[in-house]
């Protein structure tokens, strides 16, 4: 039964009851989810520490019953038929490990294949290509406890990946990494998704997973959602102003009085200088009118930072 | 210098008197085996009136007090110790200004006196209020049992303090360890009383320390042998381990230092 | 769904993951297998020791208290490989990697125990079927096919009683932190009656452990059906023969605690 409805949860929220015997208090970690996601979607739910994500992600596989609304994923209520739903799903924690600790990586994937009935010639092919786009042979024959963060977390894609999932929930898959290797994982994913099989859920902290790799965010904040939107639609709406930086031949003094120019940064005792402009000036005049003022060596525009615009749908909630 | 070590005595109180639940779980294990021992001791002298000068009401307060004493003597500890020395960790232990041994032998005995109260004090409380139960007849008996106890405590350290230095060596206590909880049980005395084995395994027995740390004590509540003997016999022994005991950390930390753990 | 064919292979190949890891540890296993078999033949030290002092036990003698403590190990050692591993549920519940058993599509009890094999448990397994072994050979029994059946299926039987009342036991753990202290009393307990003659215990604690902890059924009604001899305690003669009913009924009421576990532990969170 396919449906293209991958996600659909209706006001979907749990309470945690937490002390002890005498002082029992009722702590709702996350509150009126409804969120819809459909097939080939890539959707990043992004929230600060203890902001709910985790435990949306605990419901939508089943780990956790809610305790208010519903919620079914690919067609399936994720407690009541958990072991279906492990079928169709493909499960990625960035601190939990699914694969067997002391086993070599080739035998994980192996059991992994056993598991979820995987025919061999589809095992085969799809194994192949993981181990070519993540460059997993140097470590195939490798003890998983052995192994590096980064390529632990490229065996846990790859084993999340090996019995056609419809919908992968990654939960912090970068969180640890270095920069190479975060770089690596998100392009591949990037890739698995385009390729419009495989639905993405992504739950991070790292604002350049989402930018990359996410063209729908939700924001989630103290258990309730704050924002669920497109990404560049949420730039257009939130987002600060835009920064021009020049890079000038010889030093000048700070570029004040620049029609639409909010604020001016001044760097490197005046040979760079940092022109933070509105959304109605057009970056091209706002150019010509420094290039008349003074002699340019270079031109950059800053386009504000997911940071900034995170920040700011925190600061209004 | 004198100073931590009853810091550490009170440290070692206070963090067993915390563990409430944990106690209350190994509570119900003492009285679940209290009654099962008690039941087949019984079961022994319904056959035949007294066993080795055991009668039932003997039998049981032995029964009882062996159980409640298991968690004061801590005959089976944790790895803790020898984990941090398979980590390395216990180089930081080996850098603080202290005896190590007696610092650890200070936080047990911390331990032992919190545990009195929480894990002897009910098992004789049952024993007593639903069994037959002898009490020792005379006044003097309560301070030599006290005594017994401590040195009960002091033996069954040295004995764990040992085991655990063999990781030292074996990289890996917890096969030692196995091998001394699977046989604890019998050459302590917890299992069955010690004067109810052949003559000549009593004597083989008395010969090493394992009934010093809870037949030596149930003896001594129950008033059997010589007390000052008894007492002796403990003394002897935890003065012994102790040292040997010091003479292997002192070997396994060369060997820790020589090999560069 | 899942056909239980497939399922097996599954688990096998699990289980059989597990294994290679084990036997790489020589010396470590070696102890290990010592300590076992050193701690099942600590109770038959006790009996050996009582023996020197009487010459029936609750109206059995020392080769009939033999038997009953033989078949109890060979329960109670089969019991532990197969179903040991359900003491480490508070492990795994702590480590997080109960969640992820929840993530795969396969049952949690199976996951659980196949997810590692103490080999070492052959030893308390080993020094059972020695006793069991030698006591059938020494007690010169009556043979007849039923009797022959029984002594077969016996050690197997108890094996499944055990193990079921064991996963009821852990249950526990999903409702309560330190229930692992509260579970191996449960074992370790198990493993003390069943290896003695119930008619030793007084009125209720036999009643506890005939009716609502079936242990009695595990080595001492199979023993009374072997030894075909009048029961010290006069029960009926068919409860010797009912441990298989015990055993099914054992293993539905256990595996309804654990689903009742599972669906805690879902509604309550980690």
């Amino acid at each position: 039964m396919t449906t293209d409805r991958i996600i659909s949860t209706d006001g979907l929220g749990r309470d945690f009851l937490v002390g002890s015997r005498l002082r029992r208090r009722r702590v709702t970690a996350l509150r009126d989810m409804t969120l819809q996601v459909d097939r080939g979607e890539a959707v990043g739910l992004l929230g600060p520490n203890g902001a709910g994500k985790s435990t949306a992600i605990k419901m939508l596989t089943g780990v956790l019953v809610p305790t208010a609304g519903r919620a079914t994923v690919c067609g399936l209520d994720p407690v009541r038929r958990r072991r279906e739903l492990a079928h169709r799903t493909g499960v990625v924690f960035g601190q939990r490990s699914q694969l067997w600790w002391d086993l070599p990586l080739r035998q994980s994937f192996d059991l992994h294949g056993a598991i979820h009935r995987v025919p061999a010639a589809a095992y085969a092919q799809r194994l192949d290509e993981c181990v070519a786009l993540l460059d997993l042979s140097g470590f195939l024959d490798t003890p998983v406890r052995q192994l590096s963060l980064g390529q632990r977390m490229r065996g846990e894609i790859t084993a999340a990946l090996l019995h056609a999932p419809e919908l992968l929930v990654l939960d912090e898959p970068t969180i640890g990494l270095d920069l190479a290797s975060k770089e690596r994982l998100r392009t591949f994913l990037a890739t698995v998704n385009a390729r419009g099989d495989v639905t993405l859920l992504l739950t991070t902290h790292d604002l350049p997973d989402v930018e990359r790799l996410c063209r729908r965010v939700v924001v989630v904040d103290h258990g309730r959602v704050l924002v669920d939107d497109d990404l560049n639609t949420l730039r257009e709406r939130f987002a600060g102003n835009r920064t021009l930086v020049v890079e000038l031949t010889e030093p000048a003094p700070p570029l004040a009085g620049l029609p639409g120019v909010v604020d001016v940064g001044v760097q490197a005792q005046g040979l760079r200088q940092r022109l933070e402009f509105d959304r109605r000036t057009s970056a091209a005049e706002l150019i010509a009118d420094v290039a008349r003022r003074v002699q340019l060596r270079d031109v950059a525009v800053d386009e504000p930072s997911i940071e900034d615009l995170v920040r700011t749908l925190y600061q209004r909630s | 210098m004198l100073a931590p070590y009853p810091q550490l005595i009170r440290a070692g109180y206070r963090r067993y008197a915390g563990y409430r639940q944990a106690a209350l779980a190994g509570l119900f294990t003492n009285l679940v085996f209290g009654l099962l021992r008690a039941a087949v001791l019984a079961a022994v002298l319904a056959e035949r009136g007294t066993v080795a000068g055991y009668d039932l009401a003997t039998a049981t307060t032995y029964v009882w007090l062996g159980q409640g004493l298991l968690a004061v003597v801590l005959l089976w500890g944790n790895t803790e110790f020898s984990d941090r020395v398979r980590s390395g960790d216990i180089v930081v232990d080996l850098g603080r200004p202290w005896d190590l041994q007696t610092a650890q032998l200070a936080t047990d005995l911390g331990r032992a006196g919190a545990a009195v109260g929480i894990r002897l004090l009910p098992p004789i409380a049952v024993g007593a209020l639903f069994f037959p139960f002898r009490w020792p007849a005379w006044p003097l008996t309560w301070l030599v049992f006290a005594l017994s106890v401590l040195l009960g405590v002091v033996v069954s350290f040295a004995i764990r303090f040992l085991l655990s230095c063999t990781a030292f060596w074996l990289l890996d206590a917890r096969g030692t360890m196995a091998l001394w909880g699977a046989s604890s049980g019998v050459l302590t005395g917890l299992v069955v009383p010690l004067s109810w084995f052949p003559a000549w395994a009593q004597a083989v027995l008395w010969w090493t320390p394992f009934p010093a740390v809870l037949q030596s004590p149930i003896d001594a509540f129950t008033e059997r042998g010589d007390p000052l003997g008894l007492l002796a016999h403990q003394l002897v022994w935890a003065a012994v381990l102790l040292l040997v005991g010091r003479a292997m950390l002192f070997r396994g930390i060369r060997r820790l230092v020589v090999q560069g753990g | 769904m899942a056909e239980p064919a497939g399922s097996a292979v599954v688990y096998g190949r699990i289980v059989a993951s597990r294994l290679r890891g084990q036997l790489a540890y020589r010396t470590s296993f070696a102890l290990d297998l010592t300590a076992q078999a050193i701690g099942q033949t600590i109770e038959l030290f006790v009996i050996v020791v009582v023996f020197t002092q009487v010459s029936t036990l609750g109206g059995f003698t020392a080769g009939e208290v033999l038997l009953i403590f033989g078949l109890a190990a060979c329960g109670f050692g089969l019991a532990d490989l197969c179903v040991g591993q359900v003491e480490r549920l508070p492990e795994y519940i702590r480590t997080g990697e109960f969640d992820v058993m929840l993530l795969r599509p396969l049952g949690t009890l199976p996951q659980l125990l196949s997810a590692d094999v103490a080999l070492k448990r052959v030893g308390r397994l080993g020094v059972g079927l020695a006793v069991y072994g030698w006591s059938l050979a020494r007690l010169d029994l009556a043979w007849t096919p039923l009797r022959a059946l029984v002594a077969v299926t016996a050690p197997l039987v108890g094996a499944v009683v055990l193990g079921a009342l064991w996963v009821a036991a852990n249950v526990v753990s999903f409702w309560v932190v330190d229930g692992r202290e509260v579970a191996n009393a449960v074992t370790y307990g198990s493993s003390f009656t069943t290896s003695y003659p119930i008619s030793v215990y007084g009125p209720w604690l036999r009643r506890l452990m005939c009716y609502a902890v079936p242990g009695a059924f595990v080595a001492y009604f199979p023993a009374l059906a072997l030894l075909d001899r009048p029961d010290p305690l006069g029960l009926p003669v068919a409860l010797r023969y009912c441990a298989p009913l015990v055993a099914v009924v054992a293993v539905l009421a256990a595996g309804a605690l654990w689903r009742q576990g599972v669906r805690h532990y879902q509604g309550t969170g980690s």
